[in-house]
């Protein structure tokens, strides 16, 4: 086992998995005083490795939900000064406020500068309040929407990584418009002539994520949620019951694979064993590579040819009968 | 029909049914008298449908169908629906404590709809504009697979036919039963909006009671004018969410189309007796030829714009 692994906080259904590493840890602490212990150590690790293996194969929606929550996940800020220690962060939205909840800047990422944006949850109780736990206000979309309008303007491809519960539900959010802030970027995103790139790397938490969501090729990370409504919103509505969570998971088809399935999305990431809070260096490189390789195709299109490729992709969605 | 005439109409009738003294069942009567939500008077259902549903007494606009809705606006019989046939798949497989299939089929069955907005092309004083009218009454106005076309194939015929956009939106947003698929709704009708307006169209967004969520968050928004009813609440998140949120109470009148004309959201709060006047006003007032014109000439790329439009169109086909 790596040190590091022993740090991370276990999931609820990672438990058995846990208490394996505690076994395995007490005897570790004897074998000084009893070297016969060696080979039951060997057999509770060889154990361990195996339900690690099938542990993470037949996640339930909710299990991915999880992953996707974990409080040490990677979060947007990580992956920028990972892919780039020199990233240039831009604040505010020059209208009277500088969200924390939304972050962004200047990026180069495998040789390519682009703007990069993505919604920020913080790691310390302190940051946390700050970032209102990954929420932006109307005016963190209006400083996402001045960074998009501000690389059209000089023909820099953006990057968006999303990862919020939602938009925030307050009381200046409100007076201050959020729904208008939120149509305001959909709106403008589907004019922008320079390629977009998007990646669902924890909650896709509703229009509160497709706001920094209208891209050419939208990417999600393994366990990763997408959804029009939060599972603890749809099971209080439809089920009426917070004990209806895992049901409404099932039911919305949240996950990056099913997602995948209906057509909305290009491609899944995989990410560490586990999930990328194991190890973020490794799961920033697998992003950022498939983030390169994205960017390079689309940079091959003219200007209106990405216009007129993301408009087209937005116009597709939907499932009706016409007869 | 002023206030007096009403009410004179009104006894009238009551004293007409006291002589016929016909044995009412409570279905029956519930169908013929209206209590007003707001002032709490037992108004006459037939009068209130001829008063545009508004209170003759404290002026409270009831919901509006969507049919009710387009014959308020809609020059007589000048209506043409689009889109007319198209109905709801069901993607997910859904099923809560229901099948979504059958939801839908009781929807139709309380709305006497298809969906949850009705499209066409019609005239306001003769002045031919594309008009969406969103109905509450069948399953929330929700905004699923086929509202999001149908607005995004209302605002494409505005584009190509270039005349005046107007909606009425009334929802409590996203179609949950739709999913993901729900929420890709909201960037199909922003990005027909976006070409719609580069070609220099006028839309006009009329902001009923309730508008929430997913469809404030999109198309609602989006009017280059806005025009708000009287009382309508209107917002992104729902009251009890914030509540629960923020913990605090909120203001009485939060949400209120009054509130968001104090805080800048919306060009104006109209009374449904005058819509159709205001709006047939503001039609006249903006010539969409000229707009289209002038935006072609601000950046030399509005033909190419055009171009775009047309383009992404046919991909679509
Ligand atoms: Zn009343």
């Amino acid at each position: 086992m790596a040190s590091t692994e022993k740090k991370i906080v276990p999931l609820e259904f990672e438990q058995p998995l846990a208490v394996l590493a505690q076994q395995i840890e007490a005897l570790e602490r004897q074998l000084g005083d009893n070297p016969d212990l060696e080979g039951d150590i060997d057999r509770l690790q060889e154990q361990y490795n195996l339900l690690k293996k099938s542990l993470y194969v037949n996640l339930r929606p909710i299990d991915h939900l999880a992953i996707a929550r974990h409080s040490q996940r990677p979060y947007s800020r990580d992956y920028f000064s990972l892919w780039d220690p020199q990233f240039m962060e831009l604040h505010g939205d020059r209208k009277g406020a500088d969200d924390a909840a939304m972050v962004g800047g200047l990026l180069n990422l495998g040789g390519i500068n682009m703007v990069a944006v993505g919604t920020q949850k913080g790691r310390s109780i302190k940051e946390k309040q700050a970032c209102n736990f990954g929420m932006p206000q109307p005016e963190g979309y209006r400083k996402a929407l001045r960074l998009f309008k501000h690389a059209d303007k000089y023909g820099l491809p953006i990057l968006t990584l999303i990862d919020t519960p939602g938009a925030y539900p307050g009381l200046s959010a409100e007076e201050h418009n959020q729904a208008q802030a939120i149509a305001e970027n959909l709106f403008e995103l589907a004019g922008l002539r320079v390629p977009v790139v998007a990646v669902v790397t924890g909650e896709g938490g509703s229009g509160g994520a497709l706001a920094i969501g209208v891209a050419n090729r939208i990417l999600m990370l393994e366990h990763s949620v997408y959804s029009v409504i939060s599972p603890e919103g749809c099971a209080s509505i439809l089920w009426r019951s917070n004990d209806k969570v895992p049901d409404a998971c099932q039911a919305m088809k949240m996950t990056a694979r099913e997602i995948l399935q209906l057509g909305v999305i290009d491609e899944v990431i995989d990410e560490p064993l586990g999930g990328a809070h194991h190890d973020h260096q490794l799961a920033a490189r697998n992003l950022g590579e498939a983030i390169v390789r994205q960017m390079k195709s689309l940079l091959k299109m003219s200007k209106d040819e990405i216009r007129i490729d993301r408009q087209s992709k937005f116009r597709a969605f939907g499932a009706f009968a016409e007869n | 029909m002023d206030l007096k005439e009403w009410f004179a109409s009104r006894q009238k009738r009551k004293e007409l049914q006291e002589n016929i003294k016909l044995p009412l069942t409570t279905e029956d009567y519930c169908a013929l008298w209206t209590q007003c939500f707001q002032c709490r008077e037992l108004l006459y259902t037939k009068d209130l449908r001829a008063n545009l549903q508004v209170c003759p007494k404290c002026q409270y606009h009831f919901r509006v169908g969507a049919l009710d809705r387009i014959d308020q606006i809609a020059d007589p019989g000048s209506f043409v629906e689009l889109d007319a046939e198209m109905t709801s798949a069901d993607p997910l497989n859904f099923f809560d404590t229901e099948a979504y299939a059958k939801r839908q089929k009781e929807a139709c069955r309380k709305s006497g709809l298809k969906e949850a907005v009705l499209t066409g092309i019609c005239a306001i004083d003769s002045q031919p504009v594309a008009l969406g009218a969103m109905d509450f009454g069948h399953f929330g106005g929700s905004m699923g697979s086929v509202v999001g076309e149908k607005v995004t194939r209302l605002a494409e015929e505005a584009t190509n036919n270039k005349i005046p956009l107007i909606v009425v939106s009334s929802s409590g947003g996203a179609r949950m039963q739709e999913g993901i698929l729900s929420l890709m709704q909201m960037a199909k009708t922003s990005s027909a909006l976006k070409s719609y307006h580069e070609a220099g169209g006028l839309y006009i967004s009329i902001l009923a009671e309730p508008t929430f969520g997913g469809v404030t968050a999109s198309f609602a928004m989006l009017g280059d004018l806005v025009i708000a009813e009287p009382g309508a609440r209107i917002g992104f998140a729902g009251r009890r969410v914030i509540e629960q949120t923020i913990r605090q109470k909120l203001p009485a009148d939060f949400q209120t189309a009054e509130y968001l004309l104090k805080h800048g959201q919306v060009d104006m709060v109209v009374e449904r007796a005058r819509l159709k006047e205001v709006l047939s006003r503001l039609v006249s007032f903006h010539d969409v030829n000229q707009a289209g014109k002038n935006a072609a000439d601000a950046n030399g790329a509005g033909e190419n714009n055009r171009n775009g439009a047309v383009k992404s169109e046919q991909l679509a086909k």
